[in-house]
């Protein structure tokens, strides 16, 4: 990815951008194409998938087979690098000893984030989704409304490009017709599942993934994007056309060299930086958003990592897309005369109602699934189906002890074996010789995993504020982490341990680690599902919220916080696609904004 | 002379309680007499956290390998009587097995550096007890020797608590085997994987797999 290093900036730019993820990615896009300047500070290093991609390689081929460790917590071949649980240099605390109230802070820090591992899925959030505080008084509602987002739904899909199908359920958005990629065949795990899912009333669905599953029409998308926007439209169907459909091999998780499946660095950046108008500077650490006398933002201070020197850049605009929980730091650590507290904090809301997702797994070993003729089941490298929440009319009739809903994700189990057991040891116990290669061929693949994916509704205990003591290897204060889970969460997590203990059961098959345990056993840490949201609430009140409904800080006019922190809730639908939808709306604001001399 | 399964007594009592106390200890960091010296921690260093993922990595290329000729010999004896060649594939030592269990135990992380303290005095148990049944190490005795041997190591639903042990070094260095044998082409063969290779379209499972479920494909063309 061609860079510059601090010394080549320019004197000023339009926009400066703090991170390259989804988010930031989006920005860098939308307004590097509308002619604006940027200049993007990424944390990490630069990062091309075309090069760098494991995409064939074995087990055999890594260091102990390519299991997880302490340096690659994803596995060798994840795409991750410098990033994880921990990141060298960069520690974060927590408030409580207790585990049940601490966070798991996954970060990346590497050109495109987390857009070059995670897993793809796209779902749209729902109407509901942007109203839960007006259908069932928890939690907030959101100042815009599906409606409002919509158009840039459509957008990104079609940007990106998204397989899966139109249901017409209901929270469960359709889109316009055409604008998604046909969805994959359903695998053994999948149509399994789909059928034990009939027996007991759980709809099975195409889900819809960031993977294209035929070429992208770059003949007519990049006009419908951008509408009177010559240079912008042959820039993007360059762009697609550079970029293969998936050839159903290669575990998405490590990124895609033929740009089959979208990542930042493969479909936002690549045409951003064809403008012209992007200058990407990488291994910069932001510290603080800097102001003038006014009280506007007109840069950003930052660490060169490469030397350790402070440096800055000029921006006529400043976009923060660092990741909620970084973008929250940054906020906070940016204190002056006239943010005592952190720049854009009147409200003192900066860092409160951190969201993540509710999860909640159990597997499943099938005996009808057994010593299956061997046949490629790795399709798009992802999942292919999923169940949307159906319960809806439940919950209306108050016959649910949680208020809002969850996904279930199906993970089949025939996946490229190697470094780990490709079976559990307890099925395999004291067997040698040819019988354990028998027994291990019979077990290979007759397992399926359910994850619920679920709703947590904000609460006062879930929060994130600077240490006191505590700073990083530059001397920036860090995070210290607050969690809590409530009921609302615990229950939910019940109700899918039953609800999976069910469908594994319709399926004759026997769960593993016990029928029907409880939510408090089974969820998740709070952070481990990785739907980091929240820190910096979206709303209309100025004394109630921290930005607006255009993710624009009440506080500091021209200061954008793009990525999941202005989400005032976290639906069961993963973030991301509603990130990338936000940052375009909010591009286009600043565009507008900018161009009437608002900023 | 080969001696059968059924005239081979049941490990000795005593043995076992030894063993597991090396192993007890050993989790303890304490210097123990007979396997204070294999039991040593590993100094090097990992692979960091930017490796390059596109190179192609043999065991001994990031961290140096430390099995002694006679540790290697009973891995590679044990390996080959857990993964033995026969119509599913090859034998684990001609799949390298012996080198990637060497280079686990010998890698700077701490699960391994568990698992290190787990096998290093197992393996030397085993060579021990197979010395003080049939007088010779562990790779050198017959295949029924051996067997037998591991027949005790296997049991599954051992109550004795100190059997329990010997199980957990059985079961820990077979995982290990399973890790390392199906990360290979050969290996996928044997288990039924098929894929990684890159094709045109994908038609999901063929019509005898939804035959023998009672499935039927819901995703049309
Ligand atoms: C394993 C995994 C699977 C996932 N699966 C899904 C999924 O299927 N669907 C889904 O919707 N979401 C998924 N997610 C979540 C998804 O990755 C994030 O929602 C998304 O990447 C968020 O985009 P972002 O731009 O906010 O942050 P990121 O993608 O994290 O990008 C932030 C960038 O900012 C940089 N940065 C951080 N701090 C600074 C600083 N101080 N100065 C400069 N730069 C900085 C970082 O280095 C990083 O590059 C998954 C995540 C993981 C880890
Ligand atoms: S499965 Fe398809 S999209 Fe995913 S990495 Fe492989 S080729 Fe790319």
């Amino acid at each position: 990815m061609p860079t510059i290093p601090v010394s080549e900036a320019k004197p000023e730019y339009d926009v400066a951008i703090v991170g390259s993820g989804a988010g930031g990615g989006q920005m860098a896009y939308t307004l590097t194409l509308a002619g604006l300047k940027c200049v993007m500070l990424e944390a990490g290093r630069s990062y091309d998938p075309v090069t760098e991609t494991a995409m064939f390689q074995r087990g055999d081929q890594a260091p102990l087979g390519g299991v997880r460790t302490p340096d690659k917590h994803f596995g060798f071949f994840d795409a991750t690098v410098d990033g994880g649980w921990e990141v060298p240099n960069e520690p974060y605390t927590q408030a409580s000893d207790k585990e049940e109230e601490q966070f798991k802070w996954w970060r990346a820090r590497m050109m495109g984030g987390r857009t070059n591992h995670w897993g793809r899925i796209s779902l749209r959030n729902g109407p509901y989704d942007f109203k839960p505080y007006s259908r069932d008084g928890l939690g907030f509602d959101w100042p815009i409304s599906y409606e409002d987002v919509e158009p840039y739904y459509t957008k990104v899909e079609m940007l990106i490009g998204v397989y899966g199908s139109n249901e017409g359920m209901e929270n469960t958005p359709d889109s316009p017709p055409g604008v998604l990629q046909p969805p994959p065949k359903g695998r053994v795990g999948d149509l399994m599942t789909q059928k034990a899912g009939k027996k007991v009333g759980v709809p099975v669905v195409p889900i819809h993934r960031a993977v294209l599953t035929r070429p992208l029409d770059a003949k007519t998308i990049p006009a419908k994007l951008h509408p009177n926007n010559k240079k912008a439209q042959k820039i993007v169907a360059d762009s697609m056309i550079a970029r293969a459909p998936c050839f159903w091999a290669t575990p998405c998780g490590r990124g895609c060299s033929i740009k089959a499946n979208y990542q930042s660095t493969t479909v936002h950046l690549p045409p951003a930086l064809a403008t012209g108008n992007l200058d990407i500077i990488p291994n910069a650490h932001a510290r603080e958003v800097i102001l003038d006398d006014q009280g506007k933002a007109k840069g950003v201070l930052f660490i060169d990592k490469t030397t350790g020197k402070e440096e800055r850049v000029s921006a006529k605009a400043v976009v923060l897309a660092a990741s909620s929980g970084e973008t929250v730091r940054i906020l906070l650590n940016s204190k002056s005369n006239q943010f005592p507290d952190g720049v854009a904090n009147r409200s003192g809301l900066v860092g409160k109602y951190i969201m993540d997702t509710v999860g909640s797994d159990l597997r499943g070993q099938i005996p009808a699934m057994e010593n299956l003729p061997p046949h490629n089941d790795d399709g798009a490298g992802g999942s292919h189906f999923y169940s949307p929440w159906w319960l809806y009319g439940e919950q209306k009739a108050g016959k649910l002890d949680f208020a809002r809903g969850y996904h279930i994700e199906i993970g089949g189990t025939r996946r490229m074996p190697g470094g780990g057991s490709p079976v559990p040891g307890n099925f395999l116990k004291g067997l040698y010789g040819t019988k354990l290669k028998e027994e291990a061929r019979r077990y290979y693949g007759s397992f399926i995993g359910l994850a619920c994916r679920g709703e947590m509704i904000p609460n006062e205990h879930s929060f994130a504020e600077l240490d006191p003591d505590v700073k990083d290897k530059w001397g920036i204060p860090v995070m210290r982490w607050h969690w809590k889970w409530s009921d609302q969460e615990l229950n939910m997590a019940t109700h899918a341990q039953r609800t999976f203990t069910e469908i594994i059961e319709a399926m004759g098959g026997t769960v593993q680690g016990g029928p029907n345990r409880e939510g408090k056993e089974t969820i998740l840490k709070g952070g481990e599902t990785i739907h980091e949201v929240g820190g910096a609430l979206m709303g209309s009140d100025a004394e109630k919220s921290v930005c607006n409904g255009w993710n624009q800080t009440h506080d500091v006019k021209n200061l954008f916080l793009c990525d999941a922190s202005p989400f005032p809730s976290n639906a069961d639908k993963n973030p991301t696609l509603t990130i990338m939808a936000l940052a375009w709306r909010c591009a286009d604001h600043l565009i507008e904004e900018a161009a009437k001399g608002n900023l | 002379m080969d001696t059968t399964d059924s005239t081979l007594h049941r490990l000795p009592r005593r043995r076992v309680l030894q063993w597991f106390a090396a192993v007890a200890a050993a989790g303890e960091n304490l210097p123990l007499q007979g396997f204070a010296q294999t039991g040593a921690p590993v100094a090097a260093k990992g692979y960091g956290t930017d490796p390059d993922l596109t190179k192609f990595y043999a065991p001994g290329d990031v961290w140096p390998l430390t099995f002694s000729d006679t540790e290697r010999k009973a891995v590679t004896a044990l390996a080959d009587i857990i993964l033995p060649a026969d119509d599913f594939g090859p034998a684990a030592s001609s799949l390298r097995v012996p080198d990637f269990v060497d280079e686990w135990v010998s890698a700077p992380y701490p699960e391994q550096q568990k698992d290190r303290e787990v096998i290093l005095p197992g393996l030397a148990w085993i060579d021990e007890e197979s010395r003080s049944r049939f007088q010779k190490p562990f790779a050198d005795v017959s295949e029924p020797q051996q067997k037998a041997i591991c027949d005790d190591l296997g049991q599954p639903e051992q109550k004795d608590p100190q059997l329990k042990k010997g199980a957990a070094f059985f079961a820990r260095f077979t995982g290990l085997c399973l890790g390392a044998y199906y990360a290979t082409p050969e290996g996928w063969q044997a288990i039924g994987y098929v894929g990684n290779t890159p094709t045109g379209v994908f038609e999901g499972p063929p019509q005898e797999v939804l035959d023998q479920l009672g499935l039927e494909q819901t995703v049309k063309d």
